[in-house]
C-alpha cells in the first residue's frame, strides 16, 4: 500500500464544467504516475494474489426430479407483537363486558396477560364474575377507576386458566351401557382462595366510593334514546 | 307578530352551524343581504351567513367594526357572559352540555337519585314483586296493598289527611 498523505489530496482533475474534467485520459495517466508504478514493477501492473476461496463440499446430483416445478413458499420472518392495550384501559378501570355469559356486567380490570387477554374480576361477591380472561375487543372501557395498588397479581397468567387434561378411561362393554356418570366438575379450593384474596382488597376500595358497589352489581343496557356513538363512557 | 330581535350592530348571536358551533358572537357589520361580519373575543373576525346565526336578546353598544380591545371592553360592560348564563336559553344549553358529558357511573348515580325522588310519589302497587320485599317491614299495619288504592309507601304527611277530614265534616254538616 502506498504511504498515506498527511493532508487529503485536492482533485488532480478539476472540473471545467460539471462532468467535464480539465485533463484528458492520457494526461491523467501521466499525472497519476501510473507509468512510474509500471516501471517499478517491471512493465506490468502489480497484482495481488486473490484470497483463497473457501472449499465447498462436492454436490451430488439429486436422485429425484419432481415432474412439475414445485414452488417454494416465501420466507416469513414475522414475529407477532403482543396486543396493544387501549390507552383508556389501565389497571383498576371499570369495564363493561359486551359478550358472553356476563354480557353487560361492569367489571374491574386487573392486568393484561402475556397472551394479550385482559385479566378481570367482578369482584365475585358483588356481581358474580370470577377471575376471568376477556378479550379487549369485547369490552367498553369506562372512565371510572378503582385503586388496585395493593393487590398481588403475580401468580395469575395464562397457564393458571388452562383447561385441566382429563384422563379418558377405557370402557368395558358392561360399563358402556351404563348411564354415563360424570363427576360434577368442582372448582378447586385454591382457586376460590385466590378469588377471595384478590376481592378482599378490591371490595374495601369499592366500598369507599359511594354507590360504586351498586353500580358494579347492576348490568349495563342501552335504553331508549341512548346513542352509543354520543355516549361518554 | 312583529319581529323582536333585529340584526343590528352589537347584536349577540349564537352560531348554530359550522366550525364555531355553539359560540356566542357579536354582529359587528353587515356585508350584504345574507352575510354579516361577526366577531368574538376568542375568534378571528370573519363573515358568516345569517342562516348560521340565531339571534339572542342581548345587544351591546359598539361602533361599527370595533377594534378587538373595544369589543372586549364593551362585552365586559354589558356583562354578556353572565346575562347569557342566567337566561333560560343559556341555562338550557349548559344543562344539555352537562348531560352529554355524563360518565356511565354518573348516569347510574343520576338514575338512583331520580328513583329516590320519585319513591315518595309512586304508589305501592307499581313496584314489582321482588322489590316489595325490601320495604315490607316498614309498612304500617293497615296499609292497603290493593291495586285500586294509590297509597304511596311513605304515607304523605298529615296535612292532606286533615284537609280531607275537614271536607268530610263540611259534607256531613
Amino acid at each position: 500500500m502506498a504511504a498515506k498523505r498527511k493532508t487529503p489530496i485536492k482533485t488532480r482533475n478539476p472540473d471545467l464544467i460539471r462532468g467535464v474534467g480539465k485533463y484528458s485520459r492520457s494526461k491523467m495517466y501521466h499525472k497519476r504516475g501510473l507509468w512510474a508504478i509500471k516501471a517499478k514493477n517491471g512493465g506490468v501492473f502489480p497484482r495481488h494474489e486473490p484470497n483463497p476461496k473457501p472449499t465447498t463440499a462436492v454436490e451430488k446430483p439429486p436422485k429425484f426430479y419432481p415432474a412439475d416445478d414445485v414452488k417454494k413458499p416465501l420466507l416469513n420472518k414475522r414475529k407477532p407483537k403482543p396486543t396493544k392495550l387501549r390507552a383508556s384501559i389501565t389497571p383498576g378501570t371499570v369495564l363493561i363486558l359486551l359478550a358472553g355469559r356476563f354480557m353487560g356486567k361492569r367489571v374491574v380490570f386487573l392486568k393484561q396477560l402475556s397472551s394479550g387477554l385482559l385479566l378481570v374480576t367482578g369482584p365475585f361477591k358483588i356481581n358474580g364474575v370470577p377471575l376471568r380472561r376477556v378479550n379487549q375487543s369485547y369490552v367498553i372501557a369506562t372512565s371510572t377507576k378503582i385503586d388496585i395498588s395493593g393487590v398481588n397479581l403475580d401468580k395469575f397468567d395464562d397457564k393458571y386458566f388452562a383447561k385441566e387434561v382429563e384422563n379418558k378411561k377405557k370402557k368395558t362393554e358392561g360399563e358402556f351401557f351404563e348411564a354415563e356418570k360424570e363427576d360434577k366438575k368442582k372448582l378447586p379450593e385454591d382457586k376460590k382462595e385466590d378469588q377471595k384474596a384478590v376481592d378482599a382488597f378490591l371490595i374495601k376500595s369499592i366500598e369507599g366510593v359511594p354507590e360504586l358497589k351498586a353500580y358494579l352489581a347492576a348490568r349495563f343496557s342501552l335504553k331508549s334514546g341512548m346513542k352509543p356513538h354520543e355516549l361518554v363512557f | 307578530m312583529p319581529f323582536k330581535r333585529y340584526v343590528e350592530i352589537g347584536r349577540v348571536a349564537l352560531v348554530n352551524y359550522g366550525k364555531d358551533y355553539g359560540k356566542l358572537v357579536v354582529i359587528v357589520d353587515v356585508v350584504d343581504q345574507n352575510r354579516a361580519l361577526v366577531d368574538a373575543p376568542d375568534m378571528v373576525r370573519g363573515q358568516m351567513n345569517f342562516k348560521r346565526l340565531t339571534l339572542t336578546d342581548i345587544t351591546i353598544d359598539i361602533p361599527r367594526v370595533p377594534k378587538k380591545k373595544t369589543l372586549i371592553e364593551a362585552m365586559e360592560k354589558a356583562d354578556v357572559k353572565n346575562k347569557w348564563a342566567s337566561s333560560s336559553w343559556g341555562r338550557k344549553l349548559i344543562v344539555q352540555k352537562r348531560r352529554a358529558s355524563l360518565n356511565d357511573f354518573d348516569r347510574f348515580k343520576l338514575m338512583l337519585a331520580k328513583i329516590k325522588v320519585s319513591f315518595r310519589y309512586t304508589p305501592y302497587c307499581v313496584y314489582p314483586f321482588y322489590t316489595r320485599v325490601l320495604f315490607l317491614k316498614n309498612l304500617p299495619q293497615n296499609f292497603n296493598r290493593s291495586l285500586t288504592s294509590c297509597n304511596t309507601v311513605l304515607q304523605r304527611s298529615g296535612v292532606i289527611k286533615q284537609e280531607l277530614a275537614k271536607l268530610k265534616k263540611e259534607n256531613a254538616s
